[in-house]
């Protein structure tokens, strides 16, 4: 990809930790933004190793790796605004830790322990969707709503829906995309192409780079550097500052799942290594810990400090994962619907009568 | 009390509920100026304007997802889906996302929205127009799954169901569009109850939607011959309103499920299994269903072999007169 090549993504700071120019697109942000961002980054890569970790030791039933993508995420952080709404994937989860979604609740689902449990309205980060592709539908129709709530010219909230490359393919994404711009919601769509859907790449999906979709659905389309938190920060807030004034707009991420896409998965049987060692190279942290290092924002005590931070956080992460209490099954039945009726109410006591009465596997010993 | 057709009826219980209620919005294919393919939306768009009363893309599974979108924002839309076969490519956002949203967020968010379905045959429609889905939707926990059989029901089942903080999917008769009824001027039943509309003591015929109608022609046949049948409109098919089943099977000790929903687990399938379960032994005779083939819908010049009758259901109830 040259200079001049459209497809090249925007970039504000290279993998090797030297900042560069965008004609277009400028990073806003103080020096204290950048050791926020840094931070937020290395936060969101331990909860990561450490979720990992924590599904190997059969503490958690599953854990989908953000690994290589907290770039983006950090930037978003930087640039999201307490009225602001996203819809995010459960491979945001640096972003959901940044913008205050408890490590207890995003532990709580992967533990099976719990549904999203995180209070959306506080947090602004909506439930995770499973079903991939499924929430832009929301985060359109929430949009549709800020924009019903206008009243005059000013600035409204944005609202943010981030889906992957996989997800680029369903229906719903699609539909998403003819809505806001029929619509003219104020939305961003952040499509993250980390290049891999579980097995299938990038290619299978489409034919043209994802950014590009969106002239055809008659919204503007740009495509940033994913693993360049600055950028992503620019693009972003500049996307974000766009859906304020009252349009939608679609940002794709161009980065790399540099891990499995579940402790499910094994990607050695679809890729090799090689492509993997390249973005490496290209890794988000180690170029803002460069940049920051050399630019004397922090030293080498900062980093000493920092360790000890996320040692002291990944202690708390593993505690906060034992000490989760299950949700007990007669939520299911009082979480459901405000009015479930009689039979249901029934069936509830049926089922905690049987609970309460039936022998423990261990009892037939 | 005014005389209103079904239709009517739905209308103007948009008209109230939208008047009363500035979150209330209306979303669907071609309900603006059209006012929707069987006008059940007339004159909302000139009153309330394009922004709350929006014509969508045609994509069934956008309508209901925006609509989930709205409702999160604080709105209540109210989401009419074309015909009953149209449902389907929403049946994901339905089932995983509505009817979901709830338990997934551990009772923090329900999301107070309608999806209204014309639904049922006997148009003379092409393929696709005149299905009977309600079995899909009552077997998913989560939603409020309603029929009106009257334009009093309609009218008053629609408005609570604007009300419900909960998801409502209304089936709507479109054969009984615009068939008259008189409409009270207040909801005398909650929205979870049936409704016995014909009393009687020798027979239960429970039905809802189209087939309330053809329950009350079989139930008059029968009157002439002597036989004196209690019709019942569900009104609510999830959740059923045991209370009022059980009741009735009490004290006529047969009961006959009538609807044009395909027989194989069906609403009747779920009705005879929890009168099995409930009152074993107390029927003089099994719970017997009146129900469309297990086929797909024929051609409309042969819909009549199809749907359940009078004569279906009055067959039906000597069959269980001859247990």
């Amino acid at each position: 990809m040259g200079a001049d090549d459209p497809t090249r993504p925007v970039q504000l700071l290279t993998p090797d930790g030297r900042r560069v120019e965008d004609p277009r697109f400028a990073w806003r942000g103080g020096d204290t933004e950048l050791v926020t961002m840094l931070r937020r980054m290395m936060l969101g890569r331990r909860l990561d190793t450490e979720g990992a970790a924590l599904q190997r030791h059969g503490e958690l039933g599953l854990w989908p790796p953000l690994r290589g993508q907290e770039g983006y995420q950090a930037g978003i952080a930087a640039v999201i605004e307490p009225a602001d709404m996203v819809f995010a994937t459960y491979r945001e989860q640096a972003l959901a830790l940044a913008m205050g979604v408890g490590v207890a609740d995003l532990l709580a689902l992967w533990r099976g322990a719990g549904m999203s449990r995180w209070d959306s309205e506080a947090t602004r980060v909506a439930p995770f969707s499973i079903i991939i592709g499924s929430h832009p539908l929301h985060a359109v129709g929430y949009a549709m709503g800020v924009d019903l709530e206008r009243f005059g010219d000013g600035p409204v909230p944005a609202t943010l829906a981030l889906y992957g490359d996989g997800a680029s393919s369903q229906g719903d994404v699609n539909e998403a995309l003819v809505f806001a711009a029929a619509q003219d919601a104020p939305v961003v769509f952040c499509c993250v192409n980390n290049q891999w859907a579980i097995s299938e790449p990038v290619t299978s999906q489409s034919r043209v780079p994802l950014y590009q979709r969106a002239h055809g659905f008659g919204i503007p389309g740009i495509r940033v550097d994913g693993n360049d938190p600055l950028a992503g920060a620019a693009v972003i807030g500049w996307a974000l500052d766009r859906a304020r004034a009252g349009h939608p707009v679609l940002v794709e991420a161009y980065t790399y799942r540099m891990g499995a896409h579940t402790t499910s998965d094994d990607p050695g049987r679809y890729r090799g290594d090689e492509t993997s060692a390249d973005w490496a190279a290209k890794d988000p942290i180690e170029r803002l810990r460069r940049h920051l290092l050399d630019t004397g924002l922090v030293d080498d005590a900062w980093l000493r400090a920092m360790d000890a931070e996320l040692d002291d956080f990944g202690a708390d992460v593993r505690r906060t994962c034992r000490e989760l209490d299950d949700t007990p099954i007669e939520r299911a039945f009082d979480e459901l619907i405000g009015e479930p009726g009689d039979y249901l109410r029934a069936e509830r006591a049926d089922c905690l009568d049987w609970l309460s009465t039936a022998p423990d596997e261990g009892d037939a010993a | 009390m005014t005389e209103l057709t079904l239709a009517k009826a739905l209308n103007t219980a948009l008209h109230a509920a939208m008047a009363e209620d500035s979150r209330v919005l209306v979303m669907g294919e071609d309900v603006g100026r059209l006012g929707g393919v069987f006008r059940i939306t007339e004159g909302l768009y000139d009153a309330f304007g394009p922004r709350r009363v929006r014509d969508m893309p045609l994509a069934e599974s956008g309508i209901v997802g925006t609509a989930v979108g709205l409702a999160l924002r604080g709105f209540r839309p109210v989401v009419e889906i074309q015909f009953d076969g149209f449902v389907f490519p929403a049946f994901d956002q339905i089932v995983n996302q509505v009817a979901g949203y709830r338990a997934r967020t551990h009772g923090r968010t329900s999301l107070p929205m309608v999806i209204r379905v014309p639904f049922g045959g006997d148009i003379g429609a092409v393929e696709h127009h005149s299905e009977s889905p309600e079995a899909y939707f009552m077997h998913t926990p989560g939603l409020h799954v309603l029929s009106c059989g009257s334009p009093h029901d309609a009218h008053w089942l629609l408005r609570q169901a604007i009300e419900c903080p909960d998801p409502v999917i209304l089936f709507e008769p479109k054969a009984r569009y615009y068939v008259k009824g008189e409409v009270g001027p207040a909801p005398d039943l909650p929205m979870t109850a049936a409704r016995t509309v014909r009393p009687g003591r020798d027979a239960t015929l429970l039905a809802y939607g189209p087939t309330v109608r053809t329950c009350l022609d079989a139930a008059e046949a029968a009157a002439r011959e002597g036989r004196d049948l209690e019709v019942i409109d569900l009104r609510a098919l999830a959740p059923l309103d045991m209370a009022v089943i059980r009741a009735s099977a009490a004290r006529t000790r047969r009961v006959v499920v009538v609807h044009e929903a395909r027989r194989t687990l069906g609403p009747g399938a779920e009705i005879a299994a929890r009168l099995d379960e409930e009152m074993w032994g107390s029927l003089d005779a099994p719970v017997l269903r009146v129900a469309a083939w297990d086929v797909r819908y024929p051609p409309a010049r042969v819909e009549h072999d199809y749907l359940p009758d009078a004569e279906r259901v009055l067959d039906a109830v000597d069959r269980s007169f001859a247990y």
